[in-house]
């Protein structure tokens, strides 16, 4: 049952991404990334990795891609004149060296050929909110506090950046 | 010791930081909001200072360190940020950037900047990373009405997020490989398993992206051309060193003893490019900001010498160069930045700098003190700097990589000293005439060339016993 | 049980995949996504480990790098929002102005 799960969901994600980066439409390839992380959630849920995959869903598909959406609506930029354009000789070099890249991180990743071990309650527990909060405000308090000012910046360098520009294209144009 | 006394450096520019942008909410005046930003950085580099000669250890359950090349890393980047932000007043007041916001961001970088220079986890590691990263970002592209700003943030940015996953992936397969994320832990279990070194080699690139070292340098010159100068010195020395700082505590903390050496071949290597292609583009170089770009290029080149030698006595070098860069690389970027602010944001080709020299003999002078420190002549602390970690690198039997770097930067000095030539030896063909520094300037700059004569000619640490005390650090 | 190479190696299908899209692709919101991408398949490697050491630190480490994707999901749109202001367009390959 987990094996049919996980390949129909291994095989959802890797189709949605592929058609993602081949998709001419950028509004069809975010949809198609939003498809991605929802079924990357399903891949959490089976590792018993329950709130990461709310978080994903929700943060993830939710915030972050409507956000996406909402910039792409906003430039109006779904489509892309030529995706295959004349530099074909860089989609060459592109493939190589992804198919490099994945050769030596599967090569890296050789050692590792054990079984993930049994379910057990103790590992259910690993990835409920509660367990996850108590190391939050203890363990890693200090990350959690680094977070704040992180998202903190984040808002206000976007306003910044984003914000003045309104006066300026007004006497441009 | 109290957690938040040990984070106290950055506990206090986190509080500053958001005091300035509740300023700015309501509107108080831009002068005000530098002054405080100035008063907070002066607090905590006075107890940065202090903590110096305290005790050290680990605080947050282990997420970071406090004491020794934290403590001294927290020293330099706030130097660094503290005579950036002071030369920054008039240059942002010509392009208008002289505002409230700007300066909490900055504080805000800070913060990432300090917790970066003191993780002792992966997990502040990447935070302090991403926090100090995306600030830059932002700080990169505030020139707006500018094509160039926009792109540079835009390339800094792309670039930098890519960088990112790898960085992140690195962790990723170190944490599979061990089961831990902090330093210490890993370092107690680690063996070279394949997986073991494919995550340091992901982390590596992640790191040499953030410093700019030679096959992930791209991103560079353009930022730091699209920049405002004053900031461009801001990125140029407290990111770096706060960077720099990371990666020596990664090195000295993560890595078992006996298997420093598949880091230090790679770093050799990274080391030896960065400083060659640094200094060879430099050298074809006329606009006089993108020349200081591709020299801090090749300044991190020497400060990896240091690290590739691996040993304590590389490290401490590797602390005494950023300080020594910090110092000498400022104050250029200062005048400079005191040229365009004169003669507009173009104003940085290196035809205009013609008979600049005598016409303004105190700048002229100024500049000349940085580029030979920068150069690495004797009375100036650049030298001692270079000495430091060259001599490291020989101790540590890396001849050839010593021998390199030396004529690296004997290199360096044409496109240093051309720039020199242009101030005192060529005829201008136009009148300038420039408003006078101001105070404050003036003295940020003269203090900077004092520091860059002073520990050039009394080339003992900036902190008697660094050395002592870094070396007992290690062995924690 | 499926082994955890299976989830592994599906977290580096999706990364290359990645990769591959940011080195192809010329519109800067898809590089964008890519790397989103990337940043997704390396949070799925981490959940695996998380679960294979029976440690948690991986899934902090996978709501930490959620935190950090969302601010960089701001600050990039904003500056992709600057760039097409001046630009009129997200092309890369028309952004290039400062060249060495």
């Amino acid at each position: 049952m987990e094996t049919y799960a996980f390949v129909l969901l291994a095989v959802l994600a890797i189709a949605t991404a592929l058609g993602m980066i081949l998709n001419k439409n950028t509004v069809n390839s975010a949809l198609l990334l939003v498809l991605n992380l929802v079924s990357i959630a399903g891949v959490y849920l089976l590792l018993q990795a329950q709130f990461l995959a709310l978080i994903q869903i929700l943060v993830y598909a939710g915030a972050i891609m409507v956000l996406f959406l909402f910039v792409i609506m906003l430039l109006n930029v779904d489509e892309e004149e030529s995706l295959f354009d004349k530099f074909r000789i860089k989609y060459l070099v592109a493939f190589l060296l992804g198919v490099v890249i994945f050769g030596q991180i599967l090569y890296s990743l050789g050692g590792v050929t054990d079984m993930l071990p049994e379910v057990s309650s103790e590992m259910v527990q690993i990835g409920t909110v509660e367990a996850i909060a108590e190391v939050f405000y203890t363990d890693y308090l200090f990350a959690f506090e680094m977070t704040a000012i992180l998202l903190t910046a984040a808002v206000v360098g976007a306003l910044l950046i984003a914000q003045y520009k309104v006066k300026d294209s007004g006497e441009t144009e | 010791m109290h957690d938040i006394i040990a984070f106290l450096p950055g506990v206090i520019i986190a509080v500053v930081g958001l005091i300035a942008l509740l300023m700015e909410a309501y509107k108080k005046s831009a002068d005000q909001i530098y002054g405080l930003t100035i008063a907070g950085i002066l607090a905590a580099l006075g107890v940065a200072i202090a903590a110096l000669f305290g005790d050290s250890g680990t605080a947050f359950t282990g997420m970071i360190v406090y004491g020794g090349v934290a403590s001294f890393g927290a020293v330099v980047i706030l130097l660094g940020s503290l005579f950036s932000v002071v030369v920054s007043r008039d240059y942002l007041m010509e392009i208008d950037l002289h505002r409230g916001d700007v300066y909490s961001m900055i504080l805000l970088s800070i913060v990432g900047m300090l917790a970066l220079a003191s993780a002792n986890d992966l997990i502040s590691f990447f935070l302090g990373l991403e926090t100090m990263s995306i600030c830059l970002y932002v700080i990169a592209g505030l020139i707006k009405d500018k094509k160039t700003g926009a792109e540079a943030a835009l390339k800094y940015f792309l670039l930098g997020a890519f960088a990112t996953g790898f960085l992140l992936y690195g962790i990723a397969l170190i944490y599979g490989a061990t089961g831990h994320t902090n330093l210490t832990e890993i370092a107690a279990v680690a063996e070279p398993t394949l997986m073991f070194m494919g995550g340091s080699a992901l982390l590596l690139v992640g790191i040499f992206f953030k410093i700019g070292a030679v096959p992930f340098h791209m991103w560079t010159p353009d930022v730091y051309q699209g920049t405002p100068t004053t900031l461009t010195a801001f990125m140029a020395t407290a990111a770096k060193s706060a960077t720099f700082v990371a990666f020596v505590l990664i090195m000295s903390r993560m890595l078992p003893e006996s298997d420093t050496d598949i880091w230090t071949n790679v770093i050799q290597v990274v080391a030896i490019l960065t400083m060659v292609v640094g200094n060879l583009i430099a050298l074809a170089q006329d606009n006089v900001k993108r020349m200081l770009a591709y020299s801090s290029i090749a300044h991190a080149g020497y400060l990896l010498v240091g690290l590739a030698a691996g040993t304590p006595e590389g490290f401490t070098g590797v602390l005494y160069y950023l300080f020594a860069y910090t110092v000498m690389n400022v104050g250029a970027f200062s005048v400079i930045a005191y040229y365009e602010r004169n003669k507009g944001l173009d104003f940085t080709e290196i035809e205009s700098y013609a008979g600049l020299g005598f016409k303004f003999p105190l700048m002229g002078v100024l500049l000349s003190i940085f580029l030979f420190s920068l150069v690495g002549i004797p009375p100036f602390v650049g030298f001692v700097g270079k000495y430091y970690v060259f001599a490291a690198a020989i101790n540590a039997g890396l001849i050839p990589l010593a021998i390199i770097g030396v004529l690296a930067s004997a290199a360096s000095a044409y496109y240093y000293l051309r720039v020199m030539v242009y101030l005192f030896f060529k005829d201008s063909h136009k009148e300038y005439s420039l408003k006078p520094a101001s105070l404050l300037f003036s003295s940020a700059v003269v203090l900077m060339a004092a520091l860059t004569l002073y520990y050039g000619i009394e080339p003992v640490l900036p902190f008697s016993g660094l050395i002592e005390l870094i070396s007992s650090y290690y062995s924690l | 049980m499926i082994g955890i190479d299976w989830y592994l190696a599906l977290s580096a299908i999706l990364f290359t995949i990645g990769i591959i899209g940011v080195l192809i692709r010329r519109n800067a919101i898809v590089i964008f996504m890519c790397v989103e991408l990337m940043l997704n398949a390396v949070n799925l490697s981490l959940i695996s480990f998380s679960a294979y050491h029976g440690d948690i630190a991986g899934q902090i480490l996978v709501f930490f790098s959620l935190s950090v994707a969302a601010a960089e999901a701001v600050v990039g749109l904003a500056i992709i929002i600057a760039i097409f202001r001046n630009n009129l367009s997200v092309d890369i390959t028309k952004v290039n102005l400062l060249r060495w």
